[in-house]
C-alpha cells in the first residue's frame, strides 16, 4: 500500500514543483514506484520541469471525469524506472476536480505505487483543498523570507485543521553567505517560528535553473548541491536518519566563526 | 548565538532579526484570526454558564484570542483571555 505525500506552501514561487520533481525522481532512483500528480489545473508546470511536456495526451481532469483510464493518462518517464507523471489540465480550472474525486484517485494509485506525490497549487482555495484531500503526509516548502514563512504558518494551521498532522518543513533556497551576514533567517529562526519538524534544507543553487532549463531534475546531477540536499530528503522520507549537509546548517558556520574569534582574542 | 556574536563585534541589529521580530508579531494576529461569529458563540456560552452563579456586566465583557508564554515559559501558546466584570455573586448555591 503506497503513501500519498502532498507538497504545499501557500505562497507561490517557493519551489513546490521543483521539490516534487526532485523528490519524485530521487525516490525512483532508489527503486521506488512513484507517480507525480500535478494538481495546478490551468497553470500546469510539473510537466516542463520534468521534461515530459511533449508526451501529454490525457490529464488529471480526463481521469476524474472518466474520459480515460488512469493508465492511459500516466506518462512513463523513460529515463528513470518506475517514475510516472499525471499532468494537470491546462484549459480547465480548479473547480473541474473535487476532493472526493482526489481521494478516490489517490486510493486507486496507492494500490499500484509506493509513493504518490501531489504537487499543490499556490493559495488556500479549491486547488489546495483538492491537493490535500487524499494525502497521508504533507511537506511544507518555504524560503527564508517573511512572506513565505508567514504563508507556511497559515498552511500548517490549515493542514492540521484537515487532520494532516505533523507536516514536515522543507526550507528552500537558503543562501549561506546571507545567513552568515545576518541578512537571512537561519534554520533555527524558522523552526522557532513555525514549530514543526524539519525534513531538509535546500541551498540556493544555480544548477536548479540549469536543470529546469533542460527538464532534468537536479537530483540526478551529482555535482549539484541542491541535488545532494534533495537526495538526503528522499532518504529521510523513506525513514532513514540522515544528518543535514554541513552547509545546510549554520551551526558548523557558527563554530567556525567562534574559532576565528577565539584565535583573534588570544 | 548570532546575537551574542554581533554584540561582540559591536554590530547593530541584523536584518534577519528585524524579519524575525516582524514575523512573530504578524503571526500573533494571523493565528488569532478566528471569525467574529465564532467568538460571539463562545462568549454567549460562557455568559450562560457564569450567570448561573453570578451577575456579570455583559456590556463590559471582553473575550479575545491571543498568545501567551506557556507554563514552562519557553514557548508561545494560544490563549483565550476573558475579562468578565462581576456585579454580584449569587448565594443560592450555598
Amino acid at each position: 500500500m503506497g503513501e500519498v505525500i502532498v507538497i504545499t506552501s501557500g505562497k507561490g514561487g517557493v519551489g513546490k514543483t521543483t521539490t516534487t520533481a526532485n523528490i519524485g525522481t530521487g525516490l525512483a532512483l532508489l527503486g521506488k514506484k512513484v507517480v507525480l500528480i500535478d494538481t495546478d489545473i490551468g497553470l500546469r508546470n510539473l510537466d516542463v520541469v520534468m521534461g515530459l511536456e511533449n508526451r501529454i495526451v490525457y490529464d488529471l481532469v480526463d481521469v476524474v471525469e472518466g474520459s480515460c483510464r488512469i493508465k492511459q493518462a500516466l506518462i512513463k518517464d523513460k529515463r528513470y524506472d518506475g517514475l510516472f507523471l499525471l499532468p494537470a489540465a491546462q484549459t480547465r480550472d480548479k473547480s473541474a476536480v473535487n476532493p472526493e474525486q482526489m481521494i478516490k484517485l489517490c486510493n486507486e494509485l496507492k494500490e499500484e505505487f509506493d509513493y504518490i506525490l501531489v504537487d499543490c497549487p499556490a493559495g488556500i482555495e479549491q486547488g489546495f483543498k483538492n491537493a490535500i484531500a487524499g494525502a497521508n503526509r504533507a511537506i511544507v516548502v518555504t524560503t527564508p523570507e517573511v512572506s513565505a514563512v508567514r504563508d507556511a504558518d497559515r498552511i500548517i494551521g490549515l493542514l492540521e485543521a484537515n487532520e494532516l498532522r505533523n507536516p514536515k518543513l522543507l526550507v528552500n533556497r537558503v543562501r549561506v553567505d546571507m545567513v552568515k551576514r545576518g541578512d537571512m533567517m537561519n534554520i533555527d529562526d524558522i523552526i522557532d517560528i513555525l514549530a514543526i519538524d524539519l525534513i531538509g534544507v535546500v541551498p540556493d543553487d544555480e544548477k536548479i535553473v540549469v536543470s529546469t532549463n533542460k527538464g532534468e531534475p537536479a537530483v540526478t546531477d551529482d555535482k549539484s548541491l541542491a541535488g545532494q540536499a534533495y537526495k538526503n530528503i528522499v532518504r529521510r522520507i523513506m525513514g532513514e536518519e540522515v544528518p543535514l549537509l554541513n552547509l545546510e546548517t549554520d551551526e558548523g558556520l557558527m563554530i567556525k566563526l567562534k574559532k576565528l574569534f577565539g584565535l583573534k582574542a588570544t | 548565538m548570532l546575537l551574542d556574536l554581533s554584540k561582540l563585534f559591536g554590530k547593530s541589529k541584523t536584518s534577519k532579526d528585524v524579519a524575525k521580530e516582524r514575523l512573530k508579531l504578524v503571526l500573533i494576529h494571523d493565528r488569532a484570526n478566528v471569525s467574529p461569529e465564532f467568538l460571539e458563540m463562545v462568549k454567549g456560552e460562557i455568559i450562560k454558564v457564569i450567570t448561573n452563579y453570578m451577575d456579570v456586566d455583559e456590556s463590559a465583557l471582553d473575550i479575545q484570542l491571543t498568545r501567551t508564554k506557556s507554563e514552562e515559559g519557553d514557548r508561545i501558546v494560544p490563549a483565550l483571555v476573558a475579562n468578565i466584570p462581576i456585579r454580584n455573586v449569587k448565594n443560592s448555591g450555598k
